[in-house]
């Protein structure tokens, strides 16, 4: 095929959304977060709301997630990215306002901007990914890392006794009152990343309706640090991770539709 | 033409709205006035204090460590402010619950049964009311109508009904305030 | 319409607040200036002028709110006491560093640790010399009266956006509580256009995205960014220095003093003169920049100054700064909590024309 005809437009099988920028990702081959990027930009494209959409970047592997969105962004300092878009969305009501946050970021260091957004119920919008891990700081021992998880502070695995129980934080939010849906999603498959679509824009459709807060959850993998393949840290993640943190809707309109355990 | 005044007492006695009231009356008659409270977990039954000072000047320091008058309405406060007054200054206290009276010979002192009588009159919350209108029969520097305004101002608008009661409070501490007599 | 009140300076500043057209406020409650919160509250800000007030709960979470909200552009402040502004001092640094403007009330009590809760100066160092991490300063503005502390709050919006950076307002127990007479300035309509060149306002489709942040991974572009901050700090110490000096020019011996300091300097002034002293007062109004050529020419025709703060010296290392060793500097202050009086101030001015 001649390279004119690859690049005609009827070929076009596959293209990079129109919000993500030129930017490299700095994310590693393997990392969920690329695709967790672009499904966010893929949904405010399709709501046509990027002049509408005010970002915050939190700290962690997304700390340069301005870099890849071509939307306007603040970057916030570590775990207070629910307080920035506290204060943005409340002087611009009528705007979308979203946090990207990894899980050291929401459920340790801001587990108290985290709770406290969430019980204010303010009409915004939480993009949660969990992988269990420190990502950037080289593979610490997070909130959410599972029991007997082996990383660079628990090298002998995750001890209950001594290093506390992994947080369940999207259960726990799920039971304030001012928290309006909660859907745990993953983006390791075709199918799983359509559906974390579906979530992320009812997520965002959810801030029209100015009922309360909204968090998706996206469980991804860290094959760099978890010291797997893609491929392998994947499967771990399936068999590991999914049995603790199972995926589905958790509140959905307000109302709870799976059973906190 | 500058006053220094300290009233003194126990928290829950009326002295900051008092200190208020006097500010708000010199405010009126186109006086610069501060008003400086010892704040903070005081509300009842602990010490209250407040500094106030009418001035046809600038005021410079709105706290002081000598003052013209002193109204004290307990005894911790007498023993603490009755040697920070100045020389020629005034001493207005409330006799009730008084053990230590005051002996200051350069300083004219007056007493004023605020306690009983408000007692007497079944209004113990206009207390603070029979205090300052002794105060203000010995130092006429604010008038009576601008007190009255200064009242309407410092009380929120639910409490106005006791204003004319207020009113009658300030008039008999005007009555029975006495020169004590060395 | 202009109007006298009878305030206190912490109500002043939410007074001022709303007519300065201010857009939010952000606080958490803390002794001595829970005032501001309660007042903007009881005031209904958000009927009179549409401007948000919310209780954080914490000030990190407020300090944050501020550099959300501040990030669009909009008209934002919050206020705090000496353990709340430290607890504020990350979220001061990234505004700082991400160059937004807000303005920042620090009503300070005395310290370290829980402290008191009485008047203090002892913030001074963490107010003019950054006060969290990295090379940065704030604008500081040290309001002496009640009727400073209104109008520093439209001059302090009118400096962080003049020069994108956050303003300090540093009062105190004693300004923050006392009442005095108060104009009040009319009401400024609040802003219906933001600065399109940064702010975040969602991007449309005719500019560029913004992006408000103060990282950089590159280590030379960080240190540009730096070279620029320290090159607009050095703008503002040649425009914005603002001072008062009272019975300067004939003084012999001069006190140096702030905020509520000033205040009390000003009677041991009077008490001095009355006495036949040779004394003066210079107030410096604003604390970053500060007044260094003008203390530095009072110097070469004074014998002594006297630096009084709450504090147990911290102004005095900028007095000397700026002196360059061509006057003796001394310090005089009471602190913890602990407000020095008109005399006492006076006997530490007398022993040191003695001992001159």
């Amino acid at each position: 095929m001649e390279f004119n005809e690859i690049i005609n437009p009827g070929n076009l099988v596959y293209k990079k959304t129109n919000l993500l920028t030129d930017k490299v990702l700095s994310y590693c081959p393997g990392c969920g977060h690329g695709t967790a990027n672009r499904l966010v930009m893929e949904v405010i494209d399709e709501m046509k709301i990027q002049s509408e959409t005010i970002g915050v970047a939190s700290v962690g592997c997304s700390v340069l997630a301005y870099e890849f969105m071509d939307i306007d962004m603040v970057g916030a300092p570590h775990g207070r990215a629910p307080a920035l878009a506290t204060g943005i969305k409340r002087v611009y009501p009528d705007k979308f306002v979203f946090t990207y946050q990894g899980d050291g970021d929401l459920a340790a260091i801001g587990t108290s901007e985290t709770i406290h957004a969430c019980n204010r119920g303010e009409n915004i919008t939480i993009i949660f990914i969990n992988n269990g891990i420190y990502g950037m700081t080289g593979g610490q021992m997070a909130p959410t890392s599972l029991e007997g998880m082996k990383t660079s502070t628990s090298p002998y695995g995750r001890d209950i006794e001594s290093m506390g129980h992994p947080l369940k934080i999207t259960e726990l939010v799920s039971q304030l009152d001012g928290v309006y849906y909660v859907s745990r999603q993953a983006v390791h498959t075709p199918s799983a990343a359509r559906k974390a679509k579906k979530a992320i824009r009812i997520a965002f459709e959810n801030q029209k309706l100015k009922k309360g807060l909204s968090l998706v959850e996206i469980v991804s993998s860290c094959n760099s640090n978890w010291k797997l393949s893609p491929v392998k840290a994947n499967e771990w993640m399936e068999e590991n991770m999914f049995p603790f943190y199972p995926l589905g809707d958790i509140k959905v309109d307000g109302v709870a539709v799976k059973k906190v355990l | 033409m500058t006053e220094e005044i300290i009233i003194a007492g126990f928290g829950g006695q009326g002295v900051l709205l008092m200190g208020k009231i006097l500010a708000y009356s010199g405010m009126m008659q186109d006086m610069e006035v501060s008003w400086m409270p010892s704040y903070g977990p005081e509300m009842r039954g602990g010490t209250a204090n407040v500094t106030v000072i009418f001035s046809t000047e600038r005021i410079n320091s709105p706290i002081l460590n000598e003052f013209d008058t002193a109204i004290v309405l307990n005894q911790q406060s007498l023993d603490k402010f009755e040697s920070l007054i100045k020389p020629g200054g005034i001493l207005l206290y409330d006799n009730s619950g008084i053990t230590r009276f005051p002996s200051r010979q350069d300083i004219d002192i007056y007493c004023v049964e605020a306690s009983e009588e408000a007692a007497r009159m079944s209004m113990a919350i206009s207390f603070n009311m029979i205090v300052l209108g002794a105060y203000l029969k010995i130092s006429p520097f604010v008038k009576l109508d601008n007190v009255i305004k200064g009242l309407t101002k410092s009380l929120p608008s639910r409490h106005h009904h006791t204003i004319p009661m207020n009113r009658d409070a300030i008039v008999r501490g005007m009555e029975i305030v006495k020169k004590d007599i060395k | 319409m202009a109007e006298l009140k009878l305030m206190k300076g912490n109500e002043a500043i939410a007074e001022a607040a709303i007519r300065a057209g201010a857009d939010g406020y952000f606080g958490y409650p803390i002794t001595p200036q829970s005032e501001i919160l309660e007042y903007l509250m009881v005031e209904d800000a958000f009927k009179r002028t549409g401007m948000v007030v919310l209780q954080a709960e914490s000030e990190i979470a407020a300090i944050n709110m501020v550099f959300g909200a501040a990030s669009t552009g909009k008209k934002i402040l919050t206020s705090s006491s000496s353990p709340g502004v430290s607890l504020m001092q990350e979220g001061i640094s990234y505004i700082a560093g991400a160059e937004v403007p807000c303005l920042i009330v620090n009503v300070v009590r005395g310290g370290p640790g829980l402290g008191s809760i009485q008047p203090s100066q002892a913030d001074y160092f963490q107010s003019v010399k950054g006060g969290g991490h990295g090379d940065y300063r704030l604008i500081v503005l040290a309001p002496a009266s009640v009727q400073e502390m209104c109008d520093f709050v439209p001059l302090g919006f009118d400096l962080a956006f003049k020069y994108r950076i956050p303003v300090l307002m540093l009062s105190d127990g004693l300004i923050g509580q006392m009442m005095e007479k108060v104009i009040m300035f009319d009401q400024i309509p609040r802003a219906t256009q933001f600065d399109q060149s940064w702010s975040l306002t969602g991007k449309p489709a005719n500019r560029q995205r913004n992006t408000v942040t103060s990282l950089d991974m590159d280590p030379y572009g960080m240190e540009n960014h730096n070279r620029n901050l320290q090159a607009k700090y050095t703008k503002i110490e040649e425009n914005e220095v603002r001072f008062e000096a009272i019975f300067c020019d004939d003084a012999e011996f001069i006190f140096v003093a702030y905020g509520a300091s000033a205040r009390i300097c000003q009677k041991s002034t009077q008490l001095a003169r009355d006495k036949g002293l040779k004394v003066g007062l210079f107030r410096p109004i604003t604390l970053f920049p500060f007044p260094k050529k003008e203390l530095l020419a009072l110097a070469g025709k004074t014998k002594a100054f006297l630096s009084v703060e709450m504090s147990a010296g911290q102004m005095i290392e900028d007095i000397q700064i700026a002196t360059k060793g061509k006057v003796n500097v001394e310090h005089f202050g009471r602190y913890g909590g602990v407000i020095h009086s008109p005399t006492e101030v006076l006997e530490a001015m007398e022993n040191l024309i003695k001992n001159s």
